[in-house]
């Protein structure tokens, strides 16, 4: 099973890598469903010696948000608004690429400084949720539009369960799925900010979002 | 019980406001529903409610000071929540900065989000399972989201978008603080010992040291951005200035507390482990950069409520100093937290008035609140003043306590820091404020008096006076409690 976890945490690092490198959104929104799709398998063979009824109704869950619910909810989000790219990033693909590669360094490096008390599932597990955090981070300051900071806060926010689900053991169910209902009802919220902003302002460009300051320029 | 009845009289009255169509009869839901939470809240002063679902919730001293205020201020805030909607039940406003017309977000909704909001935060107040703390501090952010934007114009839309954002962000962060404090407490052989308050402080000789001290910066840096902590603060001028003044006073006074209280919680495990001095230099630092970007943008700041918003950093950054300073200091810093919600409360709710009267958020616009707004002038005066740290208002003996603490430490450059802080915003706060009140008002003012309805100067009235009251003597009851709950984060 240690190979199907190592399967799954490699193909995480590298959708991140390629979420980095994407422009057109429809593209960002099926990149990030499969990693959601990656993280039931995750749950599943993280918990590969003692498959409960816990174990699959959060792999269910998992899979059902992240990977069905997100993605539908986006794409609506979507093609309410007029505009199918990425609209010039602070930091353009290829150099977001270079700087994902530069991340999944550090991020190995960082792992190796942490000793763990009690030895990981697999060696993987936290420089793969190390460097999806960071990706997410990233990709939050780097990009402008709204609909790509929330596919972001989603990249980070796999990062941290990752994290959870192959070192925590034995977090309980009840604050399993709260953590899931959370940011279950924060994509729906933003989602409709988004829808709001569009009509707003006839663009999810955040850049526009910028009339609060304290000194007027 | 009475927890279970905490949490479920604002949820359950939330979701009932949806379906109610008469407006009046909304309103009255929401205040009873505020009434009956703080009736509740104060029968645990006397009943200690017993813990639910094995010891996660539980009601210690920390989380019933917290509780208390929120349930106050609420109560206070749905009172004068009652005038505020009546008044602005018209069609469609004219924005009165750009001239944009725009529509109010539907009252049912306001109603029910302020209802889940106030239950979110009961639950942060009564978590010890930290899984379950931070679903609750998430849980606020997404419940007074849609509050902030309840004036539907470009303005408000950007101060929600970036509030979701960076807090959703930051406590996406104290997640990971969660998983790194698992970490801390999976020690090789032996059971790893559950996320639940009171068992990590017990066994908080056996956690992992490096792990914890990682544990705690995320949490810091997590519930730190909620908390409006500088440099992780940027967020709050705008959500707090472009919210309808009655949220804000929920926001300034009531939620900025329960972020608090989450880095306290942590703090508490830390100190058990005997890494208490960690966290507390870090306190301090957070505490000054956060009064002197405060200091910053307090002077020469023409928004008014942007004021407020920044005289919010400043005071969490002096709740931050006080328990970095320990001891004594950290009992100041506990009654300047409850010191500090009654009175921004008080002037948020003080500043909807005066917004509503002249129509505009600048100081320089607003000139002879006295005299249009007589009540509201006068509260005006008194907040401002108590918020400055004056004699003979709460604040003033709060924030002596934190100073004589740091001077008995023997700290003298905190203590002098710390001084010249608080005097240039006392400067920064009374030039742009005071003028406020006097003078002739505007050309579009006659200067006629204004009619103040009840319902929008008691509450401030109400909070004023308790602030005065904790001034001039605090209670046993309530000075024993505060002591008690300074004694946890030892």
């Amino acid at each position: 099973m240690t190979m199907w976890l190592d399967t799954t945490l490699v193909s995480l690092a590298l959708t991140s890598v390629l979420l980095l490198g994407s422009s057109r959104l429809t593209r960002c929104i099926r990149i990030v469903a499969f990693q959601g799709v990656l993280l039931g398998v995750l749950t599943v063979a993280a918990h590969a010696h003692a498959i409960t009824a816990r174990v699959v109704i959060l792999a269910a869950a998992i899979f059902a948000l992240k990977a069905l619910a997100f993605p539908w909810l986006l794409s609506r989000v979507l093609r309410g608004a007029d505009v199918r790219r990425e609209i010039q990033p602070l930091i353009s693909y290829t150099a977001s690429m270079l700087a994902g590669t530069v991340g999944l360094a550090v991020s190995f490096w960082l792992s190796a400084r942490m000793p763990l008390p009690t030895p990981p599932l697999s060696l993987l597990v936290v420089p793969v949720a190390l460097f999806t955090t960071l990706a997410g981070l990233f990709l939050i300051v780097s990009r402008r539009t709204a609909l790509m900071q929330v596919l972001a806060y989603l990249v980070l926010e796999n990062g941290i369960y990752t994290f959870g689900v192959g070192l925590v053991e034995g977090t309980p169910m009840l604050v399993e799925l709260g953590v899931l209902l959370d940011v279950f009802v924060a994509v729906f919220v933003m989602g409709i900010a988004i829808f709001h902003i569009n009509r707003e302002f006839d663009h999810i460009d955040t850049e526009q979002l910028a009339t609060l300051r304290d000194w007027a320029p | 019980m009475s927890l279970l009845a905490l949490l479920l009289v604002p949820t359950l009255s939330g979701i009932g406001v949806f379906f109610v169509k008469n407006d009046a009869l909304r309103r009255l839901v929401l205040v009873l529903a505020a009434a009956l939470h703080a009736s509740v809240v104060a029968a645990t002063w006397f009943f200690p409610p017993t813990p639910l679902l094995g010891g996660w919730l539980l009601l210690d001293r920390l989380g019933q000071l917290v509780l208390s205020v929120t349930s106050l201020l609420f109560l206070a805030a749905a009172s004068y929540a009652v005038g505020y909607l009546r008044r602005e039940r018209r069609a469609a406003h004219q924005d009165f900065e750009e001239g944009l017309l725009f529509t109010n977000a539907p009252e049912a909704t306001f109603t029910a989000c302020l209802l889940f909001f106030l239950a979110a935060m009961t639950l942060v107040t009564v978590s010890h399972r930290f899984g379950l703390l931070w679903v609750a501090i998430e849980a606020t952010t997404l419940a007074s989201a849609p509050l902030i934007y309840f004036h539907r114009h470009h303005r408000s839309l950007e101060a929600t978008w970036k509030y979701l954002l960076i807090c959703s962000v930051g406590i996406a962060l104290a997640l990971l603080g969660n998983f790194f404090l698992a970490v801390a407490a999976s020690a090789p052989g032996g059971a790893p010992i559950p996320l639940v308050l009171d068992d990590l402080v017990r066994g908080a000789s056996h956690l992992n040291v490096p792990w914890l001290k990682a544990a705690f910066l995320l949490f810091l840096v997590g519930y730190g951005t909620k908390m409006g902590l500088a440099p992780l603060h940027t967020w709050l001028p705008d959500a707090h200035s472009e919210a309808p003044s009655v949220v804000s006073a929920l926001l300034s006074g009531a939620l900025l507390n329960c972020a608090f209280l989450g880095i306290l919680r942590v703090q508490q495990v830390c100190a058990a482990a005997g890494q208490a001095a960690f966290g507390q230099e870090l306190f301090v630092g957070f505490g000054f950069l956060s009064m002197a970007v405060a200091a910053v943008f307090i002077a020469g700041q023409p928004d008014f409520k942007r004021l407020l918003a920044y005289s919010s950093v400043e005071h969490m950054g002096i709740l931050a100093l006080g328990v970095g300073l320990g001891g004594a200091a950290s009992f100041g810093a506990l009654l300047h937290a409850v010191n500090h919600s009654l009175t921004k409360a008080m002037l948020f709710l003080v500043a909807g008035n005066i917004l509503a009267a002249y129509q505009s958020k600048s100081a320089a616009d607003v000139r002879g609140v006295v005299h249009v707004l007589p009540a509201s002038g006068v509260l005006w005066i008194a907040g401002l003043f108590a918020i400055t740290g004056s004699p003979p208002f709460g604040l003033f003996l709060s924030e002596f306590t934190i100073l004589k603490a740091a001077l008995d430490q023997g700290r003298s450059g905190v203590a002098i820091g710390y001084l010249v802080l608080l005097a240039v915003i006392f400067v920064g706060m009374m030039t742009a404020m005071l003028r406020m009140t006097q003078g002739t008002p505007g050309t579009q003012r006659n200067g006629a008096p204004v009619p103040e309805p009840v319902l929008a100067t008691l509450p401030p009235a109400a909070l004023a006076a308790l602030v005065l009251i904790l001034g001039l003597y605090i209670p046993p009851a309530v000075r024993g409690a505060i002591e008690e709950a300074a004694r946890l984060l030892e």
